[in-house]
């Protein structure tokens, strides 16, 4: 953290010095047009990328992918800031961005609501904008040009496939993350959409490997005849692990488990055979970030939609392919 | 009156009454929704089931508002206690990830000590800025709840750190004697608390400092270091919270790792029957309070409410229990039982001729 906040630190220095240059700039203008100026300097792209946090595994990964990919070899010149989960925090680097009137601006909105005048203001400056992994519900006209991310319904109907095809007896429980969040709400409608008729019960375990537990653990007595858990993350699914162990029961065969993530840890549940089959939610879409803000900064049209590559695992997978997982 | 309306006054003017009350309701319903509930059975040498679960999972929260306790007792607060136990898992848990052996008991034993001694420094802190400089316990403390988490962070490097060391996860998930080890530990540390604050001064002194910090000085009572010690061992209780949470999941999640515990804590404190005004304590009560909270979490889930309705359950039946232990309902019911007019009884437990039976 300390070191993307100082690359942060060194960066606006440097590009304030381009934002005055460039203080004509600021009318009004479309999309296309509002690269234009930038590429006064080397000819690189300066993206202003605000990041909502670092709270969980997936985002650190997220990060990496996007510093390794927005980078000056690629031809970026990236501004990145740390939100620290604090919307003020993005919305005063959102200005900033403005103010140093950066080609494009991207960023994953802490919370959905709130953005109204950052973004016109945004919009005023002519500055396109790339949402990534989430979305904001606002009353600005076009708020932005394309928005990067999972479809998290898609995802669990991807896992209810699954179901249906593998154990379409299977009596299910499903672990929830954490109410209301885009994944949980998701998720859940994509998998309850393909066999929502097997689901016997639900409970929330907001996401972490502790509450996974203690929900799953209940769960065993509540639902004696539960022969699958759906969860919507792997943490969530480890937890369910340590419970179901600890019932007596054998993950994975007495009561199978199906996830939602593939990080490291999820994936080796998987080789070990506790897990039956996961999901994977792919949070290494540098690549296909710093190719939508290229053609986005060329004016190019782009689907309002982009879904990142993401694929599914089941239990072929190898220990080679676990280790070679970057997060 | 009669000795049987006599007693049945006692019970309900306990402070611990309502709380009791509650917990083997809830038990009961729990075993009536899902028969076996209350099964204990043994497995592999250790006990397993349902009761032994709520036994578990009440040590976190016992351990937590043990400090807490000792804390409020003095007229304080401490709302770092969450936040410490992100932090003590990180370093323990940073600590054996970067360990040659994580197995190794030693290993081990210096992850855990790390653990503590981060804890001890913490406490430490809060101590020193409530009693040295004299700020408010609430933004004192509030300074680690706010910061803790992103020193753990840094700890932890952002990553949710992962390790793999049986002796470590026993700690949480392991079992000694038959009991799980969480248990054991939780058991020993209130006991050996009880006896050092029950049968020493200590417990009389943390109450007058809470009555009144400067009649307390005057009287000779050193109340700067006793509160001070307090805050400590509230830090340390923490740590060792934190330790034995994470343990069996092994893994350091500085952003949730206890978070929203300091509010657990104090809401075990108050079903427990101690005020937030400092004064008098008990710490039988906290026994109580832990196993009711867990008892609510987990009855959620066995009578298939649906997820939505948890928050508002559990608000209902600490709602309930908080009204129906509120000292103008408990002199409300005293005065309805009774057959004759006569002046309520006073409903504060000071007075109640049953406080005493209280203090562990």
């Amino acid at each position: 953290m300390f070191h993307a906040k100082r690359r942060t630190f060194l960066s606006i220095v440097a590009s304030t010095g381009l934002a005055l240059s460039l203080a004509a700039c600021g009318g009004g203008g479309d999309t296309a047009q509002a690269g234009s100026g930038g590429d006064g300097g080397d000819g690189a792209i300066r993206v202003g990328y605000s990041q909502l946090g670092a709270e969980s595994g997936w985002r650190t990964a997220n990060t990496e992918s996007v510093q390794q990919n927005l980078t000056a070899d690629n031809g970026f010149d990236l501004t990145f800031v740390d939100a620290q989960q604090k919307q003020e925090n993005q919305i005063k680097a959102l200005r900033d961005f403005v103010a140093q009137d950066v080609d494009v601006i991207a960023f994953s909105p802490v919370v959905e609501t709130g953005w109204d005048d950052v973004l016109q203001e945004i919009k005023d400056a002519g500055i396109p904008v790339v949402l990534v992994d989430r979305t904001v519900d606002t009353t600005v006209e076009d708020p932005y040009v394309t928005h990067i991310g999972s479809d998290f319904k898609a995802e669990g109907t991807k896992a209810g496939d699954w179901v249906e095809e593998n154990a379409p007896d299977a009596k299910i429980f499903e672990l929830q993350g954490t109410l209301g969040s885009g994944a949980q709400v998701d998720r859940e409608e994509g998998f309850d959409g393909v066999v929502g008729s097997q689901v016997i019960g639900k409970a929330s375990g907001n996401f972490t490997r502790a509450e996974g537990r203690t929900a799953t653990e209940a769960a065993l007595q509540a639902y004696p005849d539960m022969t699958m858990i759906f969860t919507h993350n792997d943490d969530m699914g480890l937890g369910a692990v340590e419970a179901i162990e600890a019932a007596g029961k054998k993950p994975g065969t007495d009561i199978q488990i199906v996830s939602v993530d593939a990080v490291r840890d999820g994936l080796q549940a998987l080789v070990d055979k506790k897990f039956n089959y996961v999901v994977e939610c792919n949070p290494a879409f540098g690549d296909q970030l710093a190719e939508l803000i290229k053609k986005v900064h060329d004016g190019e049209d782009v689907p309002k939609e982009t879904v990142v590559e993401e694929t599914a695992f089941d239990q072929t997978i190898t220990q080679a392919e676990v280790d070679a997982r970057p997060y | 009156m009669s000795a049987v309306q006599t007693s049945v006054r006692r019970a309900t003017g306990h402070a611990l009454f309502w709380p009791t009350t509650a917990l083997v309701v809830l038990l009961v319903a729990c075993s009536v929704a899902s028969p076996g509930f209350l099964d204990v059975s043994v497995r592999d040498g250790a006990l397993v089931g349902q009761p032994v679960d709520l036994l578990r999972n009440s040590v976190t929260p016992l351990l937590l508002a043990l400090g807490m306790c000792l804390v409020i007792a003095t007229g304080g607060i401490d709302l770092s206690v969450g936040a410490v136990m992100a932090i003590s898992l990180a370093v323990s848990l940073t600590y054996l990830d970067g360990a040659a052996d994580a197995s190794d008991p030693a290993t081990v034993v210096t992850a855990v000590v790390l653990g503590l001694v981060l804890g001890l420094a913490v406490g430490a802190f809060n101590g020193m800025l409530v009693t040295l400089l004299g700020v408010q316990p609430f933004i004192a403390t509030m300074i680690l709840m706010v910061a803790g988490r992103g020193i753990a962070m840094l700890i932890t490097e952002g990553q949710i750190t992962t390790v793999t060391s049986p002796p470590f996860k026993a700690l949480g998930a392991g079992s000694l004697l038959g009991l799980p080890q969480a248990v054991v530990i939780g058991a020993v540390v209130f006991v050996v608390v009880a006896l050092v604050v029950r049968r020493t001064a200590l417990g009389m002194l943390l109450e007058s400092i809470g009555v009144n910090r400067e009649s307390a000085r005057l009287s000779g009572v050193r109340a700067r270091s006793t509160t001070w010690t307090v805050y400590v061992l509230a830090g340390v209780l923490a740590a060792l919270a934190g330790i034995v949470y994470g343990a069996p999941t092994m893994a350091a999640d500085a952003n949730n790792i206890g978070l929203f515990f300091e509010l657990n804590a104090i809401v075990v404190v108050v079903l427990g029957g101690t005020k937030l005004d400092g004064g008098r304590f008990y710490l039988s009560g906290l026994v109580v309070g832990a196993l009711l909270l867990t008892t609510i979490e987990r009855a959620v889930i066995i009578f298939q409410l649906p997820s939505t309705t948890t928050n508002l359950f559990k608000a209902a039946v600490l709602i309930a229990i908080c009204i129906a232990a509120s000292p103008r309902a408990r002199s409300w019911v005293q005065r309805r039982r009774s057959t004759r007019p006569e002046p309520a009884p006073s409903s504060a437990p000071a007075k109640d001729p049953s406080a005493k039976e209280l203090t562990a």
